[in-house]
């Protein structure tokens, strides 16, 4: 019973990596006021470009490198359609994702010419001594050294957004870009600022994925990770705490079906694939209607225009 | 500036210049999106080291080549082409579904339990039975999204993306148990019933009744949207939300309403490649049809005329991808590239048409100051 629960919490953690760090990215924009449906696009092409840079340089911290210039250039596009172009940010970010899978997909049948290796070196996971040998809670002592970072950004992301000049600009021009603009923020400045930070974060999420679990890129794999950091984003109620919550919950769910399916239990496989995606459903109808977004959410920023 | 003479009152009469009518903007910006799809696909193709012209001559000749490459041009636009419709409503709406894919095979799911389990009905009574009931599927499939963001306020467009893997996990799961084959060997269902199967209407190809059946469809959605009542109101409530609330229309209604009638469509164009095509549900069957549906509906405008249009482009470059990574072994997944492309490049339409008029603006005015001097 132990050991299942234990899996079940290092399963957890390895899965929820990914999506909080998106999700983290994907705030920014949020707090800033441009909806960031590009995420799944972001994170294909982190997940890709980490393979890539590993597969070149051979350590898989040049590749999560890569993995982030890739999730900043999809991000950028998402910034100046929606920031200087003003159109549909939901449309903007759909085109964007579509765009990236077929890229992903194309290039990585003529980037690697003899065959994609069928695996990169990947991140390997770090024991702390001691603390590790403890049962259950010793798994959170033997994760892989994005894991750690990636929890210790949540502080670090509530300190910015809330304490610090920079985020207090930033949530003003989510809320009242207006106002913002006639206290002399840049209104177009700040956002592109939260676009790049989100490129970078969901494109470290998508290596997160590619270099943290399977050490491999395969064609669509973000398999909609993209839209449940997304949705963990309105689940956690705009704050990096809640977001850790989220993206912990989202993580179980998908801990659940590997360690089911691992189980061998009689319930059909498929019930358990099904589950993060109803649950993102359910959990949005619970949470939607009770949490209040930025104001100026989804809305183009023209000067001198109400 | 016109002078004329009517009834004996002098009138002048300013002509519109032709730059400002609002079609030609709209051809104009979609033209412009086109040909910078069709640049960076060329310089896409270049960078992986084969000839973009080479490889669009093959596509041309795979898609129109042959009787037989016109006939699969025509099938493969069908389910786009009725999927984008579907779109069409629900985007005039005001909603953004990106849930055709799953909509596409709950309808396909649908028609394949009326044709195994009915097969004994004559063809008359079961292809049209199973095409209700696909488009029904499809339609409440839809309206689970329509419902949670009438009632409760939930982003129609997580909750479609959500339900397309529900959908496909949900197949996966009938394919590989109660549905599957007696044989009980692939995962896939038993064959639709003879009777099921969609008659062909040219012989030596594949092409079937559903062709007429996605006209007739065209017909109908431009009527519902710009000759009914109720597409007036659903086209209010989705350009103006507050403006059609006042008036007394009921917004969440239109709303659900939009919803299973795009997902009705989409149900609709799955059970028409079940019963016309592959007479047996499997995984996968819809080969995201549904996605490029998106593309197809946002290049056509969100218009009828247009969209068919688009359809057959798309239906086109499917056709035409396939004899391309046969021939060049240029990856099929350019169509993906290509669809993104055009959502981007579509969506700049106005900049596009706005800056080009500009551009014809201002040399025209240097002309017409070259001739005064």
């Amino acid at each position: 019973m132990l050991d299942i629960i234990t899996g079940f919490l290092e399963a957890t953690l390895r899965m929820a990596c990914p999506i909080m760090l998106a999700s983290l990215g994907a705030l920014f924009t949020a707090r800033s006021g441009i909806i960031n449906f590009a995420m799944e696009g972001i994170m294909i092409t982190g997940a890709f470009f980490g393979v890539y840079g590993s597969y070149l340089t051979g350590s898989p911290w040049l590749g999560a490198l890569l993995g982030m210039a890739g999730g900043l250039a999809a991000s950028l596009i998402l910034g100046i359609m929606s920031i200087t172009v003003k159109v549909d940010q939901v449309v903007a970010g759909t085109g964007v994702n579509v765009l990236f899978l077929g890229l992903t997909s194309y290039f990585c049948t003529v980037l690697y010419p003899n065959g994609q290796p069928s695996s990169v070196n990947a991140f390997q996971s770090v024991v702390v001594p001691g603390l590790s040998s403890i049962p259950v809670i010793g798994v959170f002592f033997r994760q892989n050294l994005l894991t750690y970072i990636t929890f210790l950004l949540v502080p670090v992301i509530w300190y910015l957004l809330n304490k610090t000049t920079f985020g207090l600009c930033l949530r003003s021009v989510g809320e009242q870009p207006h106002a913002a603009d006639s206290l002399g923020i840049h209104v177009d400045r700040m956002r592109y600022i939260a676009i790049i930070l989100a490129g970078l974060l969901g494109g470290l999420g998508g290596a997160a994925l590619s270099l943290g679990q399977v050490s491999c890129f395969i064609e669509n794999m973000t398999s909609g990770r993209g839209y449940v950091a997304w949705s963990a984003v309105t689940v956690g109620k705009y704050s990096p705490i809640g977001i850790m919550g989220a993206s912990i919950l989202f993580g179980g769910a998908e801990a659940v079906q590997l360690r089911l399916q691992a189980m061998g239990i009689e319930i059909p496989q498929q019930f358990f694939q099904m589950l993060p995606y109803v649950l993102t459903m359910v959990v949005l109808a619970g949470v939607v209607g009770r949490t209040v977004g930025p104001k100026a959410i989804g809305k183009p920023f023209v000067k001198g225009e109400r | 500036m016109i002078q004329m003479n009517i009834g004996g009152a002098q009138v002048q009469v300013t002509r519109k210049k032709r730059t400002e009518s609002p079609l030609f903007q709209k051809v104009l910006g979609l033209g412009l999106a086109l040909l910078l799809v069709i640049l960076v696909t060329g310089i896409i193709i270049a960078l992986s080291g084969k000839s973009p012209l080479v490889a669009g001559q093959c596509m041309i000749r795979g898609a129109f080549g042959t009787k037989n490459s016109v006939a699969e041009t025509l099938i493969k636009s069908v389910p786009l082409l009725l999927s984008a419709l579907g779109l069409t409503i629900c985007y005039r709406t005001g909603l953004t579904s990106v849930g055709s894919e799953g909509q596409i095979i709950i309808g396909g799911l649908m028609a394949t339990i009326v044709g195994v389990k009915l097969a004994a009905l004559p063809s008359i009574a079961l292809i049209p039975l199973g095409m209700i009931v696909g488009a029904i599927g499809g339609g409440l499939w839809a309206s689970i999204a329509g419902l949670l963001k009438a009632k409760l306020g939930v982003s129609e467009v997580i909750n479609t993306i959500m339900l397309n893997y529900v959908a496909t996990y949900l197949v996966g799961y009938l394919v590989d148990g109660p549905l599957q084959e007696a044989a009980g060997f692939y995962p896939q269902s038993d064959m639709l019933g003879q009777n099921a199967w969609l008659p062909t209407i040219l012989s030596g190809t594949r092409m079937h009744i559903g062709v007429i059946i996605a006209a007739v469809s065209v017909v109908l959605v431009w009527f519902l949207l710009w000759k009914l009542p109720l597409g007036y109101q659903m086209r209010a409530a989705g350009s103006n939300p507050i403006a059609a609330r006042t008036n007394g229309i009921n917004v969440a209604k239109n709303m659900v309403l939009a919803m299973f009638l795009s997902g009705a469509f989409a149900g609709l164009a799955g059970s028409i490649e079940i019963m016309g095509l592959h007479h047996r549900l499997m995984n996968g069957f819809s080969s995201s049809y549904g996605f490029d549906s998106m593309a197809v509906a946002l290049l056509g405008g969100l218009h009828p005329v247009g969209v068919t249009i688009a359809a057959l482009f798309f239906g086109a470059l499917r056709t035409g991808a396939n004899t391309m990574q046969r021939t060049l072994q240029v990856p099929v997944s350019l169509v993906n590239v290509i669809q993104g492309l055009v959502i981007l490049f579509v969506l700049t339409q106005a900049l596009l048409s706005r800056f080009t008029i500009r551009v014809i603006q201002r040399y025209a005015g240097k002309k017409e100051e070259d001739h005064h001097a």
